[in-house]
């Protein structure tokens, strides 16, 4: 390392990349400000301002101050890259900093992170740090973070206004956040685990936030547990690579094998065991599927679509779920050397595979949900899917860049469907059942969302297109041809399903709650909050589609289901409006309710949601623009990419360059084609199934029995729940319990019966001989004197454990005074 | 460091855990109690340990640690035994060895 | 870390809040009225205590106290709570009557003769700083050689308590 910083003498530093650990450790000061006094702090009134009491306060004050300290690194990190650019050729690359071996063919230069450790443990040869590391990744990613947690935070002002558990809620969101930048910034795998764990926890208690509905806190259990079984493999991925790399590292001066630094360039220094690299490679990538919702462990992500809006759109946007892109991209020499990435000849590799497959499986399923945010979360799978496949074919940038691009539209697009709930359709987010014709109601969050989801689309000229296609066109360039058209094919799947949800959502004729009318009008047919996972298998699809209404496996905030049956009873009482009977039990919503009363129906939403709306939307345009292969903008890869314009030196054998593919408008013809017919497509299908007009495709699902089935098998999610939960846990707990029962019954009885019996025997000998013979005779004996004692002492034996505690130890007390007493 | 700091730690937790066993009346919270006096007793051993560079202070903090866990174990087989019979769990209600 | 440094003020700094945190902690066991908030004290306690033996270079102790005591006894004493139907939320009927009258005096006695004593002989005396601390082969060492009998002891203590547990709380 010190070697490593003499190189980066010329390097410009600040102020800001010194202090970077402030960033992490500004949201831990809030969440602890926010717990111990939140609760205290009441509204203030400011003039016509309100500042918001319970605490949220400290954790919008502390995110903006991460977002300050933040965008002040980001700003000293660009002058350090520019500082090299000046500086050219005065700096040593990555390579000849540590060893001769790892050498730079002098393509580029590499910028020396700005590494800040400190070391809090050492034991045995393993040296435990805590500190922070800047480089082009950790910057951008940091930024994002912060920002998109500000805007969340300040649009859960408003959503989470007049909430039973407000303050609680920004703590958890306030540390949450606080646990990504951890990760973010960490410069050691321990560090990772801690901020992925405070993630986890976290993402726990946000999810469960409304816990009195079983269904949220069966979700919220469910995504802990999901994400708990990739986390052994982060476990056992970052003890592989500790043992295996603790010795190089240790010997070229990075301290330990947690170290990041260390452990790239032992996976780039060629003299790395390729089974160890490789299955430690494989164990973090476990961790990352759970985390990043991939396949096979993808089926959290939807069910976490419980929690509130906001907590749907930090987590699908920024943090928790990219935590696992992060990962591969933050060490991705491990990757790349361990499952030979980008090797000549090479078509298929672990995680091009799984995040093609994940783009595929999850655009499907993003067809069949009603729900509007389980579209989201689908399509957030599906977009991870493409980050992981870029990352699994080389595209280290462009998949970096995709998770810049998507954390603003995708955050964008939830606070859209938050939106809709809040002000559209009365907290529902059934599209069939409760949205339509929105456009003209709110046509603030309309435009919003039809920016973002452009940009989802990767409409030429929005950020998902600059991004999105780069990663689709170096799949092709790298010779990756399989997953260049699950790419294509995948662009042809988001366009539709975005597509259809758009449609129902915003345009066709109002239904539901979109129409103004209240739940209680349909409600108690088919009451959602009735269904619970399990039931969801159950419910025969075309069942579903005549009902037109909603089997999700997630109910509604439970307030909802209170105030339907409260709206049912005042329309027995005939007299009451619903609103106001939901106003007297919906404490959440006092302040919604009353506004209710002003203008009944859907409506804008206040300017503390759609000012950051309108924020994310115009970066979901223009975010693109840092990197817009298509103009030869540039300035993403050279502030990002660790090298140059390029990641790797290159070095050994194993790990090759990284190909990049030059824009060209022709290779992206073909996804920009498959975006219009997707949308055509999907727009004409829509048109005549959810049409007014009876068309010939409406009830095409119920009629034809493949579609049927190929519906009720992506309505059911591949399956997979119930495989996970009726197969994997009952097939495997219930042996184990059987078998503990049978060892409970046959071996534990046996010992206890038998000593039993034994205690049982000895106890009758003793009594014969000993007891009846010798000890009756003096007993008897002394009988008379303790009588006599017993009699004197007997007030004292209460019975009473605490009066025995009592004379034990002012007893003893007494005792140690007078031992004092005498020997002084 | 001085010795003192954790043997006058120690004290207080002993004492702290004195208290509750004589206030307490709930079986589970008497329990909890003397496992505040238990961990007492391992933070003055460990400290001597460290003091006298003797390693049989650390080896009797692990015995102590494993009679503990066994004490809680039978002591909350007891207090349910007791809740079985008793419906209750309040230590002043048994008093049937009274004298 | 451990006792490297001549002069550690770091560790004198983190033995204070965390001697501070422990005792908060053990006085809210001891007062609290809601049974699973004391459990959930205690486990304060017992990481602190975890932490005090970091710091009195036993990291072994150290695990196998977050293991035993936070793992194992913790959730024996969650269950135990549970299971007798402990009420879940304040009750006041947790202490004695005028229990605090006679534990008070009790406890300040206790305090204070202890508090003497330890003053009067370790006053100033520091503990030696230990560039290598015990490892667990040493300790290994000590429990199968020269403690072999206490071992056994121990050994039959805790299947007794196994068999004695089930014994008792078997439902016939």
């Amino acid at each position: 390392m010190m070697l490593a910083q003499d190189a980066a003498a010329n390097l410009s530093s600040g102020w800001f990349l010194e202090h970077a650990w402030l960033i992490a450790v500004v949201p831990g000061i809030g969440f602890f400000l926010i717990l111990a006094v939140g609760k205290r702090i009441r509204d203030i009134k400011v003039g016509s301002l309100t500042i918001p009491g319970g605490g949220s306060m400290f954790g919008v004050a502390s995110m903006a101050a991460s977002l300050v300290l933040a965008a002040g690194t980001a700003y000293q990190w660009i002058q350090r890259v520019d500082s090299a650019g000046a500086t050219h050729g005065a700096l040593g690359s990555f390579g000849s900093s540590i060893t001769g071996m790892l050498r730079a063919e002098g393509e580029g230069n590499y910028i020396t992170p700005v590494v800040k450790s400190y070391t809090w443990w050492r034991q045995g040869g393993a040296t435990f740090t805590i500190g922070s590391h800047i480089d082009g990744l950790s910057m951008i990613i940091l930024l994002l973070v912060a920002f998109i947690s500000t805007l969340v935070q300040i649009y859960s002002l408003e959503y989470l206004r007049g909430d039973r558990r407000y303050t609680h809620f920004f703590a958890a969101l306030t540390l949450f956040a606080g646990g990504m930048l951890t990760m973010v910034l960490a410069d050691n795998m321990v560090q990772i685990i801690l901020g992925w764990e405070i993630m986890g926890l976290c993402s726990f208690m946000l999810i469960g936030h409304w816990w009195e509905d079983a269904a949220n806190s069966r979700a919220a259990l469910k995504a802990f547990f999901t994400v708990r079984v990739g986390d052994v493999g982060l476990l056992v991925g970052v003890s592989i690579i500790f043992f295996s790399a603790n010795s190089f590292a240790t010997k070229n001066g990075f301290g330990s094998g947690f170290d990041l630094q260390g452990i790239n360039a032992w996976a780039q220094s060629g003299t790395a065991s390729h089974t160890a690299i490789l299955w430690g490679a494989v164990a973090l990538f476990i961790a990352c599927i759970g985390k990043s919702g991939q396949f096979p462990l993808h089926t959290w992500l939807p069910d976490a679509m419980a929690g509130p809006t906001p907590v749907s759109s930090l987590l699908h946007s920024s943090t928790m779920v990219v935590a696992g892109v992060y990962l591969v991209a933050r060490i991705y020499p491990v990757f790349h050397t361990g499952l030979s990435i980008n090797v000549a000849g090479s078509h298929f590799n672990l995680i091009a595979i799984i995040g093609g497959i994940t783009i595929i499986i999850a655009a499907a399923l993003a067809f069949v949900q009603t729900d509007i945010k389980k579209v989201l979360a689908y399509s957030t799978v599906s977009q991870l899917g493409y980050m992981m496949m870029g990352l699994g074919v080389g595209a280290w940038t462009p998949a970096v860049f995709h998770i810049f691009t998507h954390a603003f539209f995708k955050c964008c697009l939830f606070l859209c469907a938050g939106s809709i709930s809040h002000s559209g359709s009365h907290h529902s987010f059934e599209m069939k059942k409760d949205m339509g014709g929105l456009r003209k109601k709110m046509p603030i969050t309309f435009a919003c969302w039809m920016v973002s989801t452009a940009a989802l689309c990767g409409v030429p000229f929005f950020s998902g297109f600059f991004s999105k296609d780069e990663i689709i066109d170096n799949a092709h360039h790298a010779g990756y041809n399989v997953f260049w058209i699950i790419g294509l094919v995948g662009a042809f799947m988001t366009t539709a399903y975005m597509t259809r949800a758009t449609y129902l959502t915003f345009f066709g004729k109002p239904r539901g709650a979109a129409a103004g009318e209240h739940d209680d009008a349909h409600g108690d047919a088919h009451d959602p909050h009735d269904l619970d996972v399990d039931d969801a298998h159950a419910v025969q699809p075309h069942a579903v589609a005549a009902h037109g209404s909603t089997t999700d496996d997630h109910a509604h905030q439970p307030v909802m289901a209170m105030a339907r049956t409260v709206g049912d009873v005042a329309d027995i009482h005939g007299d009451v409006d619903a609103s106001d009977a939901e106003e007297a039990v919906h404490a959440d919503d006092a302040h919604h309710a009353a506004e209710h009363d002003v203008h009944h129906g859907p409506h804008e939403s206040p300017a503390l949601i759609t000012v950051p709306l309108v924020i994310l939307a115009v970066l979901a345009f223009g975010s693109g623009y840092l990197n817009a292969a298509a103009f030869s903008i540039h300035k993403f890869t050279d502030w990002v990419s660790p090298i140059g314009g390029q990641f790797f030196p290159k070095i050994g054998e194993a790990s090759g360059e990284l190909p990049e593919a030059a824009f060209k408008w022709v290779n992206a013809l073909p996804s920009i084609l498959l975006v219009l017919a997707g949308f055509a497509v999907s727009a004409a299908v829509c048109i005549s199934i959810y049409g007014d007009t009876a068309a010939p495709l409406k009830g095409i699902t119920k009629r034809i029995a493949p579609l049927r089935w190929g519906y009720k098998f992506l309505f059911n999610k591949y399956y997979l729940d119930v495989l996970y939960e009726k197969i994997i846990v009952h097939g495997v707990a219930y042996p184990v319990s059987a078998a503990a029962y049978w060892f409970n019954q046959n071996v534990l009885d046996g010992i206890v019966n038998g000593a039993g019996k034994w205690a049982r025997k000895s106890g009758l000998w003793i009594y014969k001989n000993v007891d009846q013979r010798v000890v009756d005779g003096t007993v008897n004996g002394s009988g008379a004197a303790a009588r006599g004692l017993g009699s004197a002492l007997r007030p004292v034996q209460s019975g009473k454990v605490n009066q025995y505690g009592a004379l034990l130890f002012s007893a003893a007390a007494v005792a140690a005074l007078v031992l004092i007493l005498v020997n002084t | 460091m001085l010795i003192s700091e954790f043997l006058l730690l120690g004290a207080v937790l002993f004492c702290i855990g004195v208290y509750g066993v004589i206030v307490r009346k709930n079986a589970v919270l008497v329990l909890m109690s003397i496992e505040l006096i238990l961990n007492s007793v391992n933070i003055n051993l460990l400290a001597f340990s460290l003091k006298y560079n003797d390693i049989s202070g650390q080896t009797f903090a692990l015995y102590i640690i494993a009679v503990a866990a066994a004490e809680v174990g039978v002591g909350l087989a007891l207090v349910l035994l007791i809740y079985r019979n008793k419906r209750n769990i309040s230590l002043d209600e048994l008093s049937e060895m009274k004298g | 870390m451990i006792a490297v440094e001549n002069i550690n003020v770091g560790q004198q700094v983190g033995f204070g809040i965390i001697a501070l945190m422990m005792i908060v902690g053990a006085i809210r066991v001891v007062t609290n009225k809601n049974v699973v908030h004391a459990a959930l004290w205690l486990v304060v306690v017992l990481a602190g205590a975890a932490a005090q033996y970091l710091l009195l270079a036993a990291e072994f102790v150290a695990v196998t106290q977050v293991l035993v005591y936070i793992g194992a006894v913790m959730v024996l004493f969650l269950f135990g709570t549970m299971l007798t139907r402990s009420k879940v939320g304040n009750d006041e009927n947790l202490d004695n009557r005028n229990g605090a009258m006679i534990g008070i005096p009790v406890a300040l006695l206790l305090l204070g003769t202890l508090t003497y004593g330890l003053l009067k002989t370790y006053k100033a005396e520091r503990l030696p700083l230990k560039n290598t601390p015990f490892n667990i082969q040493q300790l290994s060492d000590s429990i199968f050689s020269h403690y072999l009998l206490p071992f056994w002891a121990l050994s039959f203590v805790l299947l007794a308590a196994v068999i004695g547990a089930i014994v008792l709380a078997r439902r016939d």
